[in-house]
């Protein structure tokens, strides 16, 4: 109902720019009808025309679609519908989750030309809430990398710094909510490639707990590790997507009905203040937020400040955790003997090995690119595979195919499950003296694109990953400083279906 | 370091395609990764059990029964595959 207040907010709505809202603000705009959601995806929309040849973060743009969703959420908006908090807002999908009727690359030549049939639960999930989808970001081949520059098609360029990378492998959808052309994006997370993206573009990565987020439609990496998970512009936004694409689901048998605390998802979903179209503020935990932290015991494992990390880096990471110290919450120095470069080796055993099983399905025969001259099957596979894969693909299909070949099986991969247990072990630990863990997510800050040639130097960019993903628990990077205009991330780790955990803390953090 | 057979084996294993040049790269390459994977060794795991999953869970079965899918999910399932024909996905012979 158009009222005389609602122009004064209309001015000084634009004058932060629409492409600069969180899904709350764009939300509360558009149930107050300061701006259509058509309005905003145009906005959005534009920007990606402007600047997408630059920064290079979106795989496919469906403009059509997008719109189309756009003016349906406009239509219940003006019937005076109450509307969920996604509904009409912009975000983008990382090109390994399906949508139906869209290209569906994983950043591949072997599937240039794949329209995925059906719909992730995920993406599911979001076009029930009403989500408009811009398009599908850009990432490592297959997820496989830590910087973007794997992709087949073109490497993604960090919005802070051109030369540089945006971390991976989530980078695309990384960069796009960093430059402005998404609200929010979903990514997905084997060993770090929400959260070193997160941490390089300077925005909130969740990797949540195995089995909170259905798998089912993202195309498969390494099926014991992957999780799907938000990267946002505030923490806030992180619970909002997480709330929203948490859950069980029969098509995933390891997705689980998270212990997330349910009571916090019902008071958003079923208030009043929502109904009078109002968005009711978040700040429910500030005034509490001193007496919350004064009960938190937090443990900062000492293994994770090594030599060689960038001395700024860890300095950032280190006044990160001295703010919640000055807020009362007690610091303690724990432990996690394997939890860097033996993590790191166990996970380039694991992973590989379920790589090379998942990936069997290339095959040139079932979906994707079939090579044109092969006289007999062998040739199919062969040469299917080996136009159709580039070579960090490849090479893990090597590794794990090594690893578990006959004679080497018991020295590697049963060995490094091994290992993996005692990952395990060392959080179970820690997690009987502490509430939560911090540490830095990457020992170095965006690198520049071309910087790291030999596949090892990439691998071991992700030292402070691999522990939470070998652990199946939740991690989250969240923004903690600058090292010039390059932005550094600090790691949430915390105890399995905790995510409501740290997502409050992260919440507090914002406000320190 | 891995032998130039050794590569040419696994490849084969893993039915992926090389050329001369590739071959000597990820004898190189692999060689390198695997030395720092040697690190496990150090590892004390004569007591411990090893982890295939980060959770409990036992095998989940479901009957084998068919599903009922829509038509056109099996036709743009079948349509997706490189060669088809009458509604089947196409192979090039597998016995002589």
């Amino acid at each position: 109902m158009p009222r005389k207040g609602l122009r004064k907010s209309k001015i000084r709505v634009k004058i932060m720019r629409l492409e600069e809202l969180t899904i709350a603000k764009a939300h509360q705009g558009l149930v107050n009808k300061e701006f259509s959601s058509l309005e905003l995806t145009k906005s959005f929309l534009e920007r990606i025309d402007r600047l997408d040849k630059k920064i290079a973060a979106f795989l496919t743009v469906i403009p059509d679609l997008a719109l189309r969703q756009a003016k349906r959420i406009d239509d219940l908006i003006s019937q005076n519908r109450r509307i969920p908090l996604l509904a009409g807002v912009p975000c983008a999908v990382k090109d390994n989750i399906l949508m139906e009727g869209v290209k569906c690359t994983a950043g591949s030549k072997i599937l240039e030309n794949y329209i995925a049939p059906y719909d992730a639960t995920v993406v599911k999930k979001l076009k029930t809430e009403g989500a408009v989808i811009l398009g599908k970001t850009n990432l490592d081949e297959f997820a496989m990398g830590s910087s973007t520059e794997n992709s087949s098609f073109f490497p993604t360029r960090n919005p802070h710094d051109f030369s540089r990378v945006p971390g991976g492998s989530s980078g695309g959808s990384a960069a796009a909510v960093a430059a402005d052309m998404a609200v929010y994006a979903l990514g997905s997370d084997t060993g770090g490639s929400i959260r070193v993206p997160a941490a390089f573009c300077g925005t909130v990565g969740l990797k949540p707990t195995y089995g909170a987020v259905s798998r089912y439609g993202l195309i498969a990496m390494a099926s014991s590790l992957d999780q799907i998970g938000p990267i946002t512009k505030t923490v806030e936004d992180a619970r909002i997507v997480f709330e929203v694409i948490a859950g069980k689901d029969v098509k995933d048998s390891t997705s689980v009905d998270s212990r997330f605390e349910i009571p916090a998802v019902l008071t958003r979903r079923n208030s009043k203040q929502i109904q009078n179209s109002k968005y009711p503020p978040f700040t429910h935990y500030s005034h509490t937020a001193r007496s919350k932290i004064q009960n938190l015991k937090i443990g900062v494992p000492k293994e994770y400040f090594i030599k060689g990390m960038d001395k700024e880096v860890e300095r950032q990471v280190r006044e990160g955790i001295r703010k919640f110290e000055g807020a009362g919450a007690r610091i303690e120095e724990i432990s996690l003997p394997h939890g860097t470069d033996y993590a790191l080796a166990a996970y380039y055993i694991l992973t590989p090995c379920e790589i090379s099983a998942n990936l069997a399905r290339y095959d040139g025969i079932r979906y994707g690119k079939s090579a044109r001259k092969a006289k007999d099957l062998m040739e199919v596979y062969l040469n299917s595979r080996e136009e159709g894969l580039g070579p960090e693909v490849r090479r893990r299909i090597m590794l794990g195919t090594y690893a578990l070949s006959t004679g080497h099986y018991e020295a590697y991969y049963l060995r490094a499950q091994k290992v993996r247990t005692r990952i395990i072990e060392d959080f179970n630990k820690a997690f009987q003296k502490v509430d939560i863990i911090l540490t830095p997510v990457s020992p170095v800050p965006a690198f520049r694109i071309g910087e790291k040639k030999d596949p090892l130097s990439m691998y071991l960019s992700d030292i402070f990953m691999t522990a939470v993903n070998l652990a199946g628990l939740p991690g989250m990077s969240l923004p903690c400083g600058k090292v010039g205009k390059l932005p550094v991330g600090l790691q949430i780790i915390g105890k399995p279906f905790e995510e409501d955990k740290i997502l409050k803390v992260g919440e507090i953090f914002e406000k320190l | 370091m891995i032998s130039r057979k050794e590569v040419q084996h696994i490849a084969k294993l893993a039915r992926i395609g090389l050329t001369d040049k590739e071959i000597q790269r990820f004898q190189k390459e692999l060689s390198s990764i695997l030395d720092y994977i040697e690190k496990l060794k150090k590892v004390d795991v004569s007591k411990t059990e090893p982890t295939s999953h980060p959770r409990l869970i036992r095998n989940i079965m479901r009957k084998d029964q068919p599903r009922d899918e829509k038509t056109e999910v099996r036709k743009k399932l079948i349509e997706a595959a490189p060669c088809q024909e009458r509604g089947y996905v196409k192979v090039k012979s597998v016995l002589k």
